[in-house]
């Protein structure tokens, strides 16, 4: 038995401008459980960047420690990566960030490694607009060490040994709005027509964008009383409304119902078009979103869809005015300014 | 004016003619006939109105129960269709016969050639003679040529199951010593008559074969040449199943049905189509001394009758037989042999590999041209022939072929003529109750091969005109259970069911019963002889046949099709994670519509018609699990990635129903 995939794809899959292939955009098979919600998202993130016809090279994939921080191994195999200590995948998004402008940085990560150990990390990106996608592969468990609670685990929600949670949850969305993330989504892993589409708007957007997802552990839980198992989430999710994601250059088809659709114009000039399901949900107020979350929360729901955008903010290199060439091209003449700007400021100072 | 074509005369009897629509033909049948007994222009047209108002009304009856496809949502699958999966399997679908083809290539995978072997000879009868000359159906229909480039040789692997083949004398049924008293008629030694005996003989059946010629065989020996079929291939393969017990009369050819079904309790006729179609041009009959007709000329050949022919040779026709009758005669001294076909080479009737290999024993084949004349000189003696050149036109949505008025004259010193064959029954009696229809075929019942006289059978060629070898063992079969049944006092109709098993191919975690890598390789050619040695020789044997090696190589390019995928509804959580692996695409979650729509919304739209959709029932979101099963390349890997077990890998074992099989069943259950 081999558990390699075939390289045979089907003779009519279809191609995007760059004339490849959704498969084109895979990486080595999983190694995670079967069924796996982290491989969900790998998919979701493989057909986001096909369709936004991404060039895998100028792509940088990092993560830290956990299940979720495997995950990179397995889509765009021809990227960039660094998989880096427990927690501290924030600090090797920032620093790659500022010496290259020009990648795209995806940071995967999963709840212990971003709400236990590194959530002092999480924050100060946040706080400083590092340019990249946060992804959050939420299953509130610890599965790669058997299932331990984690912090989003909810208080409701026991173990698969039937043992009672004792703390509250951290919820890093509202946590991120909180902090001035400018872009904030949650996502379910088995609902990708919901999920696709905003990742594609976080890759588009300048700035920090945080994609919770929650993403069922089959194997540690998925059982009756957990909160973040497929049953819950489908029975529970409650979507802010339905976004489409529209391509720079082309109108958006759908037809929606008169009064309930924003636009919303990203960095690059594409769009996304949100049908709101509420009048009182706006997705561009922070504090009508966090009303939101925690009325919906009350009513015992999960809010998913995209929570907060703000499209306007500068992010970190904007802050730092850091050069726009990639510090690996910055030749000798432009880094050394040479003897006579030093003899000026030299003299500047006596 | 009066249409009167609709009243005609045939075996001194006087037919009204009613032809059914194309549409309409699988439900009711080809011809509607009817026979008024006199040349009465106003009865027969009362009677056949009589016939096309109640078939009207059938019309309507059956479109009133029949919902209009596109207005229907899928239904779920029902799997516990046999044939559901034996479609899934290309080969076995297409194959007359339904031969286990992924079943005995993992054999000789597993250099298991005898069980291999034996694996087609309860199916296909002939696996050392159909190994060398079988049509393939099977080949264009394997799915290796939809995912990758070229179908799996299956046929050339059929004969590495006979070349490494053990002593199989041990597994043969053999004839009971006490017999179940009745006694069958089998007239032609062909392949269709020997499947009747085989599927007979171990029944208890006393089987009598009668033969025109001085050897058994049939078409397979008179016309194949030996240097694609040899002789001792034939011999054993014939021999083993006359060894099994049956009466073989040689040098008996039937003059009159009548007394031989008065002697036997059924007759069974597979005389094939004997008689090549002559050419009546001008020139014609001036001398018949240099004009053969194809299939007549090999047959002399095959005895040894002829074993010379003119240094110039124009083979005329384009089917398999045209092939044998050019490379044979290189064989016999020819130096300069042409082929012409009146069609353009594309549309040529021979099989692809017939063609390539006349053409790599550097014979031309000249299309598009079309015989005028045969031209003599003053002593009467062929020197050669006139042809026209033609081209395809379209007319009225219709290929037609126009000349072109271009002409043109090739010498030669023989023509062999291989523009079809006829089947002729001079022997068969006209009023014995034997009925037959147009083109002076009999009429034969698709299903049972039962003639108009309940007590003979037809198959083969003798039944709907020229097929090949396959059609001939699967008529054989069916006939055979026919007979079985009648002899019985069973319903013809009351037909066994195949035997199917479906069995989980799970081990362990992680551990599957088969090896499901996609080999990438190339379809493996067989070795040729040399030209040198092969052209010098009638019965040097053109092709040698995979090594061992070679046929593992091209085994492992079988996709294991058997292997089927099947959903459980209940077990999925629809984590997405079939999906995910799927290297082709295949499998979907959509809501369900009717079934045009559900092929469009796919993630590769399934546009291949043939191809079934696999549905599963509602699932907990509502959607359906929608596998398209053209392009799935049975890795297996859906499964492997499935956390619940939703998906299984299952081997499907198919196997059509033949005398045999029911017997031993009933014996087991007793």
């Amino acid at each position: 038995m081999s558990f390699k995939k075939p390289i045979n794809h089907h003779p009519k899959l279809e191609t995007n401008k760059l004339g490849l292939t959704r498969r084109d955009y895979e990486g080595a098979v999983s190694t995670l459980c079967a069924g796996c919600g982290h491989d969900s998202i790998s998919a979701a993130i493989i057909e986001s960047c096909f369709k936004l016809n991404i060039e895998a090279y100028k792509v940088a994939k990092l993560s830290g420690i956990g299940c979720s921080s495997k995950a990179p191994a397995y889509f765009l195999e021809q990227s960039h990566g660094f998989n880096s200590v427990h927690g501290r995948m924030p600090s090797v998004a920032t620093g790659a960030n500022c010496a290259n402008r020009d990648l795209m940085y995806l940071g995967v990560s999963g709840d212990g490694d971003s709400a236990s150990i590194g959530l002092g990390q999480f924050v100060h990106a946040i706080r400083r607009q590092v340019d990249m996608v946060y992804f959050v592969e939420n299953n509130g468990t610890y599965g790669l060490t058997k299932g331990q609670f984690s912090a989003t685990n909810d208080l409701e929600s026991k173990n698969k040994y039937g043992e009672d949670n004792l703390f509250k949850p951290i919820d890093l969305a509202t946590m991120a709005i909180q902090l001035g993330a400018t872009y904030v989504a949650r996502s379910f892993s088995g609902d990708r027509d919901q999920l696709i589409p905003l990742i594609m708007g976080a890759m588009q957007h300048k700035g920090f964008a945080l994609l919770d997802i929650i993403s069922p552990c089959v194997t540690f839980n998925n059982h009756d009383s957990s909160t973040k198992s497929y049953d819950y989430i489908r029975d529970h999710n409650e979507a802010v409304g339905k976004t489409d994601f529209v391509p720079l250059g082309e109108e958006i088809s759908t037809s929606y119902k008169e009064g309930s659709s924003t636009e919303i114009s990203l960095h690059d000039g594409s769009k996304l078009a949100l049908e709101k399901t509420d009048a009182n949900f706006d997705p561009r107020d922070a504090g009508k979103a966090l009303n939101f979350i925690r009325e919906k929360e009350k009513e015992g729901k999960v809010l998913t869809g995209l929570l907060y955008i703000n499209d306007l903010a500068k992010d970190l290199n904007e802050t730092l005015n850091v050069t726009q060439t990639p510090l690996s091209q910055l030749q000798q003449d432009v880094l050394c300014p040479g003897s006579k700007i030093l003899d000026e400021i030299n003299q500047s100072l006596s | 004016m009066e249409d009167k074509k609709y009243l005609y005369k045939r075996n001194n009897i006087w037919w009204v003619k009613v032809a059914v629509p194309k549409s309409q033909r699988d439900k009711f049948g080809y011809d509607l006939r009817q026979t008024t007994g006199k040349s009465d222009l106003n009865e027969a047209r009362s009677v056949r109105n009589h016939i096309v108002e109640s078939l009207k009304s059938k019309f309507s009856e059956t479109e009133k129960y029949v919902p209009l496809p596109s207005t229907k949502f899928m239904e779920k699958t029902n799997i516990d269709n046999p044939q559901y999966f034996h479609k899934v399997v290309d080969c076995q679908y297409a194959c007359p016969a339904h031969t286990n083809v992924p079943e005995y290539i993992r054999l000789i995978a597993q250099k298991k050639y005898t069980d291999a072997y034996m694996l087609n000879w309860e199916s296909n009868v002939f696996p050392g003679i159909l190994g060398r000359v079988c049509d393939r159906p099977c080949e264009p229909a394997c799915r290796r040529g939809r995912t990758h480039e070229k179908s799996v040789a299956i046929c050339r692997l059929k004969r590495v199951t006979y070349d490494y083949k053990d002593d199989v004398e041990k597994y043969i049924p053999q004839s009971p010593k006490v017999k179940n008293g009745k006694r069958i008629a089998l007239i032609g030694a062909g392949p269709a008559s020997l499947t009747v005996a085989r599927d007979l003989l171990p029944l208890g059946y006393e089987c009598t074969i009668f033969e025109k010629d001085h050897k058994a065989g049939g078409l397979m020996r008179t016309n194949i040449p030996s240097f694609r079929l040899p002789a001792d291939v034939l011999d054993e393969e014939i021999y083993r199943i006359i060894n099994m017990g049956a009466e073989l009369k040689l040098n008996s050819y039937i003059e009159k049905l009548k007394p031989v079904i008065d002697d036997y309790d059924s007759v069974f006729i597979g005389t094939g189509a004997p008689k090549g179609k002559d050419l009546k041009l001008k020139g014609r009959e001036i001398s018949s001394e240099n004009i053969h007709i194809g299939i007549d000329w090999l047959t002399s050949i095959a005895f040894e009758h002829v074993k010379k022919i003119g240094k110039k040779v124009i083979v005329i026709g384009g089917g398999n037989t045209a092939m044998d009758c050019c490379r044979s005669a290189l064989r016999l001294g020819a130096t300069d042999v042409k082929v012409t076909v009146r069609s353009p080479f594309s549309q040529m009737k021979a099989s692809e590999w017939e063609i390539e290999e006349t053409m790599e024993e550097g014979i031309p084949i000249l299309d598009n041209t079309s015989p005028k004349e045969f031209l003599f000189d003053d002593k009467g003696k062929l020197y050669g022939m006139k042809f026209e050149k033609m081209q395809q036109v379209e007319a009225d949505g219709r290929k037609k072929m126009q000349s072109t008025g271009e002409e043109i004259t090739i010498e030669c010193d023989d023509v062999l003529l291989a523009i079809g064959q006829e089947n002729a029954f001079p022997w068969i009696e006209k009023n014995i109750g034997i009925e037959f229809g147009e083109w002076e075929m009999p009429v034969v019942d698709k299903l049972t091969m039962q003639s108009t006289h309940p007590k003979v059978f037809f198959g083969g060629d003798s039944a709907w005109g020229p097929e090949n070898i396959i059609w001939a063992v699967s008529h054989g079969h069916q006939a055979a259970i026919s007979i079985d049944n009648f002899c019985s006092g069973v319903s013809l109709k009351d037909r066994p069911a195949p035997v199917t098993n479906l069995v989980s191919q799970k081990m362990g975690i992680h551990e599957w019963s088969y090896d499901n890598d996609v080999s990438q390789e190339k379809r493996i050619s067989v070795p040729h002889e040399e030209l040198s040695k092969s052209l010098k020789n009638l019965k040097t044997e053109v092709e040698l046949g995979f090594d061992e090696e070679l046929a593992l190589e091209e085994a492992q390019r079988c996709l294991n099709c058997d292997m089927q995928t099947v959903f459980e509804d209940d077990l999925c959580i629809e984590c997405d994670a079939c999906v995910d692996i799927c290297p082709t695409d295949c499998i979907n979650f959509v809501d369900n519509d009717v079934e045009e729509k559900v092929r469009d919304k796919l993630r590769v739209p399934a546009l291949n018609l043939d191809q079934s959709l696999y549905v599963s029932g509602k699932l907990k979101t509502g959607r359906r699990m929608v596998k398209d099963e053209d392009m799935c390349v049975h890795c297996g890997l859906c499964a492997e990635r499935c956390p619940t077990g939703a998906w299984d890998i299952k081997r499907n074992a198919y196997k059509e129903s033949h005398t045999l099989t029911n017997k031993i069943k009933a014996k087991e259950v007793a």
